[in-house]
């Protein structure tokens, strides 16, 4: 786990490429992009990845039910135990996966993440929706794209694509779980728990 | 405890809350149209049955198949074991066909223990259930039963059972599930009382960490949970009581007892139940019985145990974790948490 | 070369003296001896003891000769400072005729390691039914005096009370193995504590009690003597303790094993440490020390019961009862009496030596250390430390508690009749 000083020293030495504002406003546009892609968003259902990619969702949501005056339904997929890495570290804790009551059969399921790097969580994901039933079609929505793909998958919503360093890390803080909002870029950690 | 399972008495609290709480999100997995994870794919599970025990090996397995393990039967009857194959060799041929984990139930308390700590075998091992000594994944379905019903499912996330106050009624002496729920209960923060004739109540029983009475009437009034203990008819003809009447009418719980339990209080039995003898068929079809559910969370417990010991690298459940906190009910809850620049 | 200088040897712990042996028998004991002739030993301050004497072995022959035999047995016990062991009954056949008792001897004698006087059991087949045939082996080569049906328990009362009788014909005595066997039914440790912890059998003290109390007082009221096997607990100590203040002719014995090791052991699930009787607690352990001190318990008997490796390396309820303890005895007792003051090494020889020699009728052995007595004698490193290494035993069983654990002093000489079993720590 990080000590308190560590992430200090992380924080300081990262610079902001995102704050406050900013999301908001790429959610918004996501939002849209979404009803005008989804011609309506009629059939719309969002999961978010936990932990940050479902604050993304709620607040996604938010949102278009702002622009459509429906109700969209939102919920949570955790990936954990699809994961192509469980044996590399310890097992970790679950999180929940929390399904919409009308589930996914036939729908338009909009994954949403924080950050798309490798793609492997992605991977895990459609292997997780598999198993919970058949979406009409899957799309993606993340809030920064950094590049460095592992695995043919790419976001259908983008709200920044950051051009990033193998050497470098981007952390996405939330009012929900970290107190503000913001996107930092700075180098990488290389404490022991963490994995390159 | 390390990469076994063998004592309930090994868990700390905030390994069993951990257990409880995966085993939470386990439980979701049934709700599904496909009741299966591909966690253990490419695991192999042995469950080695020396005793007869359909329902705790069926359980196992639909943990184990729910996780995409491979998982191989072996039972004592009609198998080389009857011919008097030693425990170290069976053990010594299953590993050797590339076994991961051993679920072991058998009739000598302590033989779980033996197989993890004398260098015969390198899997490792979940005790389910030893003679009169543990059966630990049963202590920790009953907990998590409790905390649903007693705390709230979503509520009781990343929480122990501090104040609880249950009761354990009947066969003490022989119960393997009466010692793992003492030592479990009591590290979860719960108050257990157990009640039984003196005759069934071991010697020694005053350092466990438990209250002892002889009078169930005097606790019902005070209990949050009975749990009722089977007595097998056996024990009469060994004089730990006079005749099956005398028992159920001073220890069994009818429908008259239960009318004086606090009205939240659930009647809990670890199966299977004689009627007739610990408790009454009106009592057993009652909607505050838990046992269907008992039987049903057992495989969700029994699923989170065998991932958070054989899910990754190394076993999430030890006792040098780094202490956890519980803040936030959707966070991550093990000290193995997922940091926000992981690979995504 | 007949004769032998022991230099420099402090008998019975005492100041340094000489000890030559001419023969069979010491000659002299004194200082600044002449070493013409003799081999010379130097003691250098080891501790000189009478040759020890075990009341209480299994030597498994016949039967069950891939756990001992009476080879291996006696070169354990020449190993351990013995010079005579009695042969415990429970052999397959049963010790329960002449003839077998005689068979038991002659290889003892054959083997030259150790004396071996057979025990005769007390009942036909150890099944508490029917005496054995007691004047018979008693008046067999073998000369048995002592009879016991030691693994079982002489349960009837009745049957007890005629044995008593009978063998005050020629003087022979009766060894209780104290087990209540109805107690008992699936017992497989001390009842307590950790007995309720570990979800074992319990084997409650009592069990060992109440048949203590009724042979003494079947022993009183026949007027005959009784010598009581392997005491383990507080309780069996305090009844030994009021019988003999009432002057009946009780001994007790107790085991090495049980004045060092406690039930906690158990939680290991480690069958190494599964004994009749079991291990009992740490409070009956200090009671036992007490009374061997004080003279309750008369002598220390190793209870020596080898067990193939199979029957200890399995789970605790299905592996066999006892530990090998020949070759630990005299170690462990100087760490829980002498090492603890409870006793010198001349109480030690009494302990070891003299009283067992006396309670079993074994001529020639259990003598003082003096001029014209049979040389049988031990000579003690008592300054040696050292981890017990069971694949170092003479016996042919390694079913020792003590594997790897540290324990003081080592037998470097061994003299049976004046000719060295044991040399610098090598059988002869």
């Amino acid at each position: 786990m990080d000590t308190e000083q560590d992430k200090q020293q992380h924080e300081s030495d990262a610079r902001p490429v995102l704050e406050g504002p900013d999301i908001a406003r790429v959610l918004t546009r996501i939002a849209h992009e979404i009803v005008e892609r989804a011609k309506g968003a009629d059939d719309v259902v969002l999961l978010g990845i936990p932990t940050r990619g479902v604050f993304l969702a709620r607040r996604l949501a938010a949102k278009l039910e702002e622009i459509t005056g429906r109700k969209i339904p939102v919920g949570s997929l955790d990936i954990t135990m699809y994961r192509d890495d469980l044996r590399m570290h310890p097992p970790r804790a679950l999180a929940r996966t929390e399904i919409p009551g009308d589930g996914i059969d036939g729908r338009l399921v909009v994954l949403v993440d924080d950050v798309l790097f490798s793609g492997r969580t992605i991977r895990a994901a459609l292997d997780a929706l598999n198993d919970i039933g058949r979406p009409r079609a899957v799309q993606l929505a993340v809030l920064v794209d950094r590049g460095h793909r592992e695995l043919p998958i790419r976001a259908d919503y983008v709200g920044k694509n950051l051009p990033t360093s193998l050497r470098e890390a981007v952390k996405v803080q939330l009012a929900e779980e970290d107190g503000r909002d913001t996107v930092l870029l700075g180098a990488k950690r290389t404490s022991p728990g963490e994995r390159q | 405890m390390q990469r076994h399972l063998i004592s309930a008495a090994d868990l700390t609290r905030d390994d069993a809350v951990l257990i409880l709480d995966t085993a939470e999100e386990m439980a979701r997995v049934a709700d599904r149209p496909i009741k299966k994870l591909p966690t253990l794919r490419g695991r192999t599970v042995v469950n080695l049955f020396f005793e007869d025990s359909t329902r705790t090996r069926i359980s196992f397995e639909a943990a184990e198949k729910r996780l995409s393990a491979d998982v191989i039967n072996f039972t004592a009857k009609g198998s080389s074991v009857s011919k008097g194959e030693s425990l170290k060799d069976t053990a010594q041929t299953l590993e050797a066909m590339g076994v991961d984990a051993v679920v072991i139930r058998h009739g000598a308390s302590g033989a779980p223990y033996r197989l993890a700590t004398s260098g015969w075998i390198d899997a490792a091992v979940i005790n389910a259930g030893d003679g009169t000594h543990q059966h630990p994944t049963q202590a920790l379905l009953d907990a998590f039963t409790m905390r649903r019903r007693l705390v709230g499912r979503d509520a009781g996330i990343g929480q122990d059972l501090s104040g609880k106050r249950i009761t354990i009624v009947g066969d003490v002496l022989h119960s393997r599930v009466a010692r793992s729920n003492v030592d479990l209960l009591h590290t979860l923060g719960a108050e257990v009382t157990l009640v039984a004739p003196p005759t069934l109540v071991p010697v020694g029983v005053e350092s466990w960490p438990c209250e002892i009475s002889y009078d169930l009437d005097s606790t019902l009034s005070k209990s949050d949970a009975v749990m009722m203990l089977r007595v097998q008819r056996e024990r009469m003809n060994a004089a730990f009581f006079p005749t099956e009447r005398e028992y159920s009418r001073r220890y069994g719980l009818d429908g008259d007892r239960m009318a004086r339990m606090p009205e939240h209080a659930i009647v809990m039995h670890p199966g299977p139940m004689v009627r007739g003898m610990e408790i009454t068929a009106e009592v057993a079809d009652s909607d505050r019985c838990t046992v269907v559910e008992q039987v049903a969370n057992g495989v969700s417990i029994r699923m989170a145990v065998l991932y958070l010991l054989l899910g990754g690298n190394e076993p999430a459940v030890t006792h040098t974790r780094p202490p956890v906190s519980h803040h936030h009910p959707s966070n991550e809850r093990s000290a193995h948490t997922i940091s926000a620049d992981e690979e995504k | 070369m007949s004769k032998i200088l022991i230099r420099g040897a402090k008998v019975l712990g005492g100041e340094p003296q000489d000890v030559l042996i001419d023969g069979e028998v010491i000659e002299a004991v004194g200082t600044a001896l002449s070493a013409e002739g003799a081999e010379v030993v130097e003691a250098d301050g080891k501790v000189l003891l009478p040759g020890l004497v075990d009341l209480h072995t299994h030597l498994r022959e016949p039967g069950r000769e891939d756990s001992e035999t009476v080879l291996t047995g006696t070169r354990a016990a020449a190993s351990g400072g013995f010079t005579a062991v009695f042969a415990m009954a429970n052999t397959f056949p049963v010790a329960d005729t002449a003839g077998v008792v005689e068979q038991v001897y002659r290889l003892g004698q054959e083997h030259g390691y150790c004396d071996v006087q057979p025990i005769g059991a007390v009942t036909v087949g150890l099944e508490g039914k029917k005496l054995a045939e007691l004047g018979a082996m008693h008046e067999s080569a073998a000369g048995v005096t002592v009879f016991s049906d030691d693994g079982k328990c002489v349960d009837d009362a009745v049957i007890m009370r005629r044995a008593l009788e009978y063998v005050k014909a020629f003087g022979g005595v009766v060894a209780q193995h104290a087990q209540e066997p109805r107690l008992t039914e699936g017992a497989q440790m001390n009842e307590g504590v950790v007995s309720a912890e570990l979800g074992l059998g319990g084997w409650p003290a009592v069990a060992e009690e109440s048949i203590i109390a009724r042979d003494v007082l079947l022993a009183e009221h026949v007027g005959s003597r009784v010598h009581i096997c392997h005491l383990s607990t507080a309780g069996s100590v305090e009844i030994v303790r009021w019988a003999k203040s009432r002057g009946i002719d009780v001994t007790a014995e107790v085991t090495p094993h049980h004045l060092l090791l406690t039930d906690e052991m158990a939680r290991t699930y480690n069958p190494v440490y599964k004994v009749n009787p079991p291990l009992r607690t740490e409070r009956d352990v200090m009671a036992l020390r007490e009374a061997l001190a004080d003279g309750t318990i008369d002598i220390v008997a190793t209870d020596h019961a080898p067990h193939p490796h199979e029957d200890k390396d399995c789970e605790w309820a299905a592996a066999a009862m006892g530990m090998v303890g020949l070759e630990t005895a005299l170690s462990v007792v100087q760490q829980t009496m002498v090492e603890t003051g409870l006793l010198d090494w001349a109480g030690v020889a009494d302990r070891m030596s003299v009283k067992p020699a006396r309670i079993g009728r074994a001529a020639g052995h259990g003598r003082p250390v003096s001029a014209g007595e049979p040389a049988n004698l031990t000579l003690v490193d008592t300054a040696y430390r050292g981890a017990v290494d069971p694949a170092g035993f003479a016996s042919r069983s390694r079913n020792t508690p003590y594997e790897g654990r540290e324990l003081p002093g080592r037998v470097t000489h061994t003299w049976l009749r004046g000719k060295a079993t044991l040399v610098d720590g090598k059988l002869a």
